[in-house]
Parts: C-alpha cells; sequence; structure tokens
C-alpha cells in the first residue's frame, strides 16, 4: 500500500470534551494575575475599591434612622460614632416614605392606590408570562378603568361608560363590517366611540349615577405624587407607546401616501422636540386651545404627551427591527396567501419585536427615568417632593440620602425590566 | 418513460400567460412572455442567471408585479385587485431558493399557519393535515423543532409541505437546491419527484438536468427575459435547436 492511500476501518466514537482543570487558583491565575501588566492592573483596582468603600460603607452604616431633624441625626450620630464622624442621616426617608410613595394623597384612602398596584402586577402578569391563562388578559384589558376609578375615584359610572365607548366601538366594527365591507367597519369602529365619549358619556354616566350613586370618595390630581405618580405616568407610557409605535412603524412603510407622510412627519417632529417642551406644551399651552370650560386632567395631559414621545422612538426602533427582517419572510407569508394583517400579526411583527427586545427595553427604561421631568412643570414626582422636603426646617440641607433613596428605587425598576427582557430574549431564542 | 409522462397531462388550462412584458425602473427584464401550461404538465425552466426565468414564476403568484399582459391562474385573472391576488396565492404554492421557513414558528406550526388562517380548518384538522405531508417528506419526527434547528434540505422538505398543506393545485419552485450541499439535494429531488409522479402541476426553475430529463415533460430555455427554446426533455437535451441553448448546454454539460 501507498504512503497516500488510507482507508479508515471504523469511525471514532463522540468523546466528551477534557475536563478543565478546576480549582480557584487556576481561575485568579487566567483572570487576574495572567501577566505583569494585568496583576499591577488588578492590585491597582483593588486599591481604588478599598478607597472608594472605605468612605461609602461606614457613611451608609454609622447613620441615624430615628431622628426627626436633620440636627438631632448629626448629634446622634456624634454620640454613637464619635464626634466628627460624618454618617448619612436616613431618618428623613423613615419619616417621609409615605410621602415619597404617595405624595399629598389622603392618608386614609392609601389603601386604593396600594390595590391598584397589586392588581397592576395581577393585570401585567399574563402579558409578561405566556404561562399563565390567556383569560387572565381580559382583567388586563378591564384594569386601566379600574385602576383609574381607584385612584382618582368618583363616581364608578365614569369608567363604565368610557369602557363601553370601546364595546360599542367593537360592535358597530362586528355590524357594520358584515353589511358594507372592512373600510367603512373600521371607519365606524373609530368614530362611534368617539362620538360616544364627546358627546353622551357625560350625560350618560351622570344620568347612571343618580339612578344608582355608587362611587368612591375623590381624590384631584394636585393631591397625587411620589412613586405613585412615576410609576402611573411610567407604566402608561410604556403600555400604550408599544402599540403606538407598532402603528406608526407600519404607516411609515405603508404605500398609502397620506398615512406615510402623517407618520413620516409625527415621527420627526416630535423626536426632534425636547420632551421638556412638550411638558410645557401639555402643562401652560395646551388649555389655550381646548375649548373653554374643559377640564383637562394635567396628569392625564403629561401621559398623553409622554406616551406620544416615547412612542416617536418606538417606531424608529421598530422600524429598524423591520429592516432587519429578510425579505424572504414577508414573501413566504405573501405566498401562502396570508393577507398584509395576518402576515403583519403572525409573521413580521413577532420577529421584529424579538429583534428590538434590547432597544424596546431601552426606550421603556429612558422613558420611566423621563417621568421625573414632570417635578419641572410642578407635579410631586419623588425629584419634585425632594424640595418640599428641604424646603422643611427640619431637614433643610439634606441631599445625598434623598437622591440615593430615590436613584436606588428607580434601579430596582430599571434593573428588573432588563433583566426580564434577557429572560424574554432566552425564551424566544429558538435556533439551537 | 416519455409516455408516462405525457399520459396524465389533460387539456385544461392551469395557467394562460400571454403578452406579459416586466420592467424593473426603465430596465426590461420579461418581453413578451407567451406561456400555456397545461394541468399535470412538469415544465422546467433554464437560462443563464438574469435571463428573467425566476422573475417570470414570481408574476405567477404575484410577488413581483408585471407591467402589461395577462396572466390567468386557474382561471382567475391576475389584476391589482388584492383579493383575486390572495386568492391565487391560496391555490398556488411556492418554494424559495432560501425556504423563508418561519424561523419563530416550530415546523408544525410553519405547517398549520397558512390553512388555519386562510382556509379557516380547526386547528386540530390542520395538524393531522400537517402531519400526513411531514411524513410524506419524511421528517414527521422533526414536528416539534424550529427550522434553525434542521438541515438545509430538511428545512427545504418543510418548505414543501407547508406549501402541500394549503391543498395548493399548482407548485412553484424557485431554485430550489441551488443553496443545498449535493447530499441534501437528493432528498429535495427525491420529494420533488415524488410529487410529480402524483400528476402535481409544477414548474420548476433549476438547473439540475437530471431531474428535468427524468420529470419534465417541457424544458424552457429562457435567455435574455425571452423564451428562446421549449421542448420535450429528450429533444430539448439531444437535438437543441437554437444557438443560444446549444451554447448554454455545452457549458453546463460540458464539464
Amino acid at each position: 500500500m501507498s504512503k497516500l492511500s488510507y482507508v479508515r476501518t471504523e469511525m471514532l466514537p463522540e468523546q466528551a470534551p477534557p475536563v478543565a482543570q478546576a480549582g480557584i487558583v487556576k481561575w485568579l491565575r487566567e483572570n487576574l494575575f495572567s501577566s505583569i501588566p494585568n496583576s499591577i492592573l488588578t492590585l491597582a483596582s483593588l486599591a481604588f475599591l478599598y478607597v472608594i468603600l472605605s468612605h461609602v460603607l461606614p457613611w451608609m452604616f454609622q447613620s441615624s434612622w430615628t431622628a426627626n431633624s436633620l440636627s438631632e441625626c448629626r448629634s446622634m450620630i456624634a454620640a454613637a460614632y464619635g464626634e466628627g464622624t460624618h454618617g448619612a442621616c436616613w431618618a428623613v426617608i423613615r419619616e417621609r416614605f409615605l410621602q415619597l410613595v404617595f405624595g399629598f394623597y389622603p392618608a386614609e384612602l392609601y389603601w386604593r392606590p396600594i390595590v391598584a398596584f397589586i392588581l397592576m402586577l395581577v393585570a401585567l402578569a399574563p402579558v409578561l408570562f405566556d404561562k399563565l391563562p390567556r383569560k387572565m388578559l381580559w382583567f388586563s384589558a378591564i384594569f386601566p378603568f379600574l385602576c383609574f376609578w381607584l385612584l382618582w375615584g368618583g363616581s364608578i359610572w365614569v369608567p363604565i361608560v368610557a369602557l363601553a365607548g370601546f364595546v360599542l366601538g367593537g360592535v358597530a366594527y362586528a355590524l357594520i363590517g358584515a353589511k358594507f365591507g372592512n373600510l367603512p367597519a373600521t371607519i365606524a369602529a373609530f368614530l362611534v366611540p368617539v362620538l360616544w365619549w364627546l358627546l353622551l358619556a357625560n350625560p350618560v354616566s351622570n344620568g347612571l349615577h343618580s339612578i344608582i350613586p355608587l362611587g368612591l370618595e375623590a381624590v384631584e390630581s394636585a393631591k397625587f405624587g411620589g412613586f405613585m405618580l412615576s410609576v402611573l405616568i411610567g407604566i402608561t407610557g410604556i403600555v400604550m407607546s408599544l402599540p403606538i409605535g407598532v402603528l406608526l412603524a407600519l404607516g411609515r412603510q405603508s404605500d398609502l401616501l397620506i398615512v406615510k407622510a402623517i407618520c413620516v412627519g409625527f415621527i420627526e417632529f416630535i423626536r426632534g422636540v425636547p420632551l421638556i417642551t412638550l411638558l410645557f406644551v401639555a402643562s401652560v399651552l395646551l388649555n389655550y386651545f381646548l375649548p373653554p370650560g374643559t377640564t383637562f386632567d394635567i396628569i392625564l395631559r403629561v401621559i398623553i404627551m409622554v406616551t406620544l414621545f416615547a412612542s416617536a422612538y418606538m417606531a424608529e426602533v421598530i422600524r429598524g427591527g423591520l429592516a432587519a427582517l429578510p425579505k424572504g419572510q414577508y414573501e413566504g407569508a405573501d405566498s401562502l396567501g396570508l393577507d398584509f394583517w395576518q402576515s403583519t400579526r403572525l409573521i413580521i411583527m413577532p420577529q421584529a419585536l424579538k429583534i428590538s427586545i434590547p432597544s424596546i427595553v431601552s426606550t421603556f427604561i429612558g422613558l420611566f427615568k423621563d417621568t421625573v421631568l414632570v417635578s419641572i412643570i410642578g407635579l410631586l414626582d419623588p425629584i419634585g417632593l425632594t424640595t418640599n422636603i428641604r424646603a422643611d426646617a427640619a431637614w433643610n440641607g439634606i441631599i445625598w440620602e434623598l437622591y440615593g433613596f430615590i436613584a436606588l428605587v428607580f434601579f430596582i425598576f430599571c434593573f428588573s425590566m432588563s433583566r426580564y427582557s434577557m429572560y424574554l430574549e432566552r425564551k424566544l431564542q429558538t435556533s439551537h | 418513460m416519455a409516455n408516462a409522462k405525457k399520459m396524465d397531462v389533460s387539456d385544461e388550462v392551469a395557467i394562460q400567460i400571454e403578452k406579459m412584458n416586466k420592467w424593473y425602473g426603465s430596465f426590461h427584464v420579461l418581453k413578451d412572455i407567451d406561456l400555456t401550461v397545461y394541468r399535470g404538465e412538469r415544465i422546467v425552466i433554464c437560462g443563464p442567471s438574469g435571463s428573467g426565468k425566476s422573475t417570470l414564476i414570481r408574476c405567477i403568484n404575484a410577488l413581483e408585479e408585471h407591467q402589461q399582459g395577462k396572466i390567468t391562474v386557474d382561471g382567475t385573472h391576475l389584476s391589482s385587485d388584492l383579493k383575486n391576488i390572495d386568492a391565487i396565492r391560496s391555490e398556488v404554492g411556492m418554494c424559495f431558493q432560501h425556504f423563508n421557513l418561519f424561523p419563530h414558528l416550530s415546523i408544525l406550526e410553519n405547517c398549520t399557519l397558512a390553512p388555519i388562517w386562510v382556509r379557516k380548518i380547526p386547528k386540530k384538522e390542520a395538524e393531522e393535515t400537517a402531519m400526513h405531508f411531514l411524513e410524506k417528506v419524511k421528517i414527521p419526527d422533526q414536528a416539534l423543532k424550529y427550522p434553525g434547528q434542521l438541515s438545509g434540505g430538511q428545512q427545504q422538505r418543510v418548505a414543501i409541505a407547508r406549501s402541500l398543506c394549503m391543498q395548493p393545485r399548482i407548485m412553484l419552485f424557485d431554485e430550489p437546491t441551488s443553496a443545498l450541499d449535493p447530499e441534501m439535494i437528493k432528498e429535495v429531488l427525491d420529494t420533488m419527484i415524488e410529487l410529480a409522479e402524483e400528476g402535481m402541476t409544477m414548474l420548476c426553475v433549476t438547473h439540475e438536468m437530471g431531474f428535468a430529463r427524468q420529470v419534465a415533460n417541457r424544458v424552457i430555455f429562457m435567455d435574455a427575459g425571452q423564451i428562446v427554446e421549449q421542448n420535450e426533455p429528450e429533444e430539448f437535451f439531444n437535438n437543441p435547436q437554437s444557438e443560444r441553448t446549444q451554447l448554454f448546454l455545452s457549458q453546463i454539460l460540458g464539464h
């Protein structure tokens, strides 16, 4: 047999990969002390960490939780840890905790936001985790109206009549769709609820209320504040901006010239304007444009502006996802005879949204943090409240503790969103 | 063999293309295409790249729009009316070079999606049909996997099964084996041959000349947007008339 020819007589079986030599020493060598420059960097970083922590940790823990004013705080820390010790005065968080959470919401009604918050978790659960029974989504659909009623109080008929608008829209769509086709049905589904809300909703809910007076004590928007306000604006903005963003992104790609022009104009305008400007428009200017006598709640106005602002960004993020989809996906869906909305809903959007999850969640996090900007137009979100708290003689001069606490709470919210998005990405991973 | 191939072709017209012209911008891609496809016919379309063969079959289910001429599929005139287009697409199956399976859906869901949403078939029944066709393409055991977990040949067979689940009367193949390794080409071709033997009307853009010889009853050669020559495979390969066809055949068969 010549040296060049070779025949394998048996195939090699699969083997387990070699077990890496484990052990902490090996890990340290590889990751921290692999070379002389690396060792120097490791030691320098350790020294840096030591300097930082040796200042921060004593400040955090040599602290006072029980004092009732800043000066009392300082004297308590001096008594406990020696004169000249700098310690945190966490007492301000303890004393103002309820205010930071609820603002000036009446204390005897705190149960209402608490119930609303718990129900919000229940309503969000089936949206976030698809293992839960799908019937829970019905509750998620009703929840916004329930939440509105719980927070603002008033007659129960107001949210019910508002909800009826959507039901009427659905009924109009079904009835007119069966008789006159798709386009008139869509127009009717849009017009009927709007007419209902503008013309009939008020008298109907007043009438019903005079027959069956059911309701909660009303709380006005000026009393809303604290993290309750941030969560209210943030979550509403997040939940509303995604569907609006999807529609804007689709509109921007549409062949219909007018739809496309409106979407492009809206996106470019909103993205080109600072959020603060929009908030000022909401707080000041909008009143000039509304018919005299209409009262349009300030929180509602702010929510609308924040939502519009976020949905313009959302639209661009989703457009990125749409652009990343191979053309073959559209063709595959088309070749099977799916119509535009079917292929968008079943094929295109699930993939485009999946691609854009990281950027979508970034936008959500940005929106949630931007809610503190409402302090500029005088709403009492946590940042707005810090000014109030420091205006109190007892706490004048306190800075780090308040902002640190607010930062921590925001971090917890934003970090959970980021973790959830990573979970979602892992779950939707379908190759290998 | 040639006789057996002719037997199941009926006189009924499946696709009628008359004087069809298409432009990409100012570039004239398809010029005066006239083509009649009878029910049960298996047509192979070949030609150099850029000759318009893919564009031609993509016009049949309106993935590409044509600007002049008339296309009638199964008696339905292909106009710009979306209802007509969707009706034709649900009767005409198509397989692509890159499979175009939906990566976010399992194999079974890929197959049941269109029957459920377009044909409004109950889920259970659609799943039974899907399993039937997955067995036919010999991968029923992969039904719960996702496309990304399958080999190219398996994916293309799923794509064929997905089209068959719509119970189409005509199948279009757009270079179904060009993106596959040699070992996988055979498994896909075998599936297509089986389909041809059952009498499916097929239009197939391919460079697999062995396949053309074995199953086609007509081979069409296109160049520069025109049909240059068409004939039965025996004649086409052994006795090509046009010079352009002779050159093409000598190039693809000559090595």
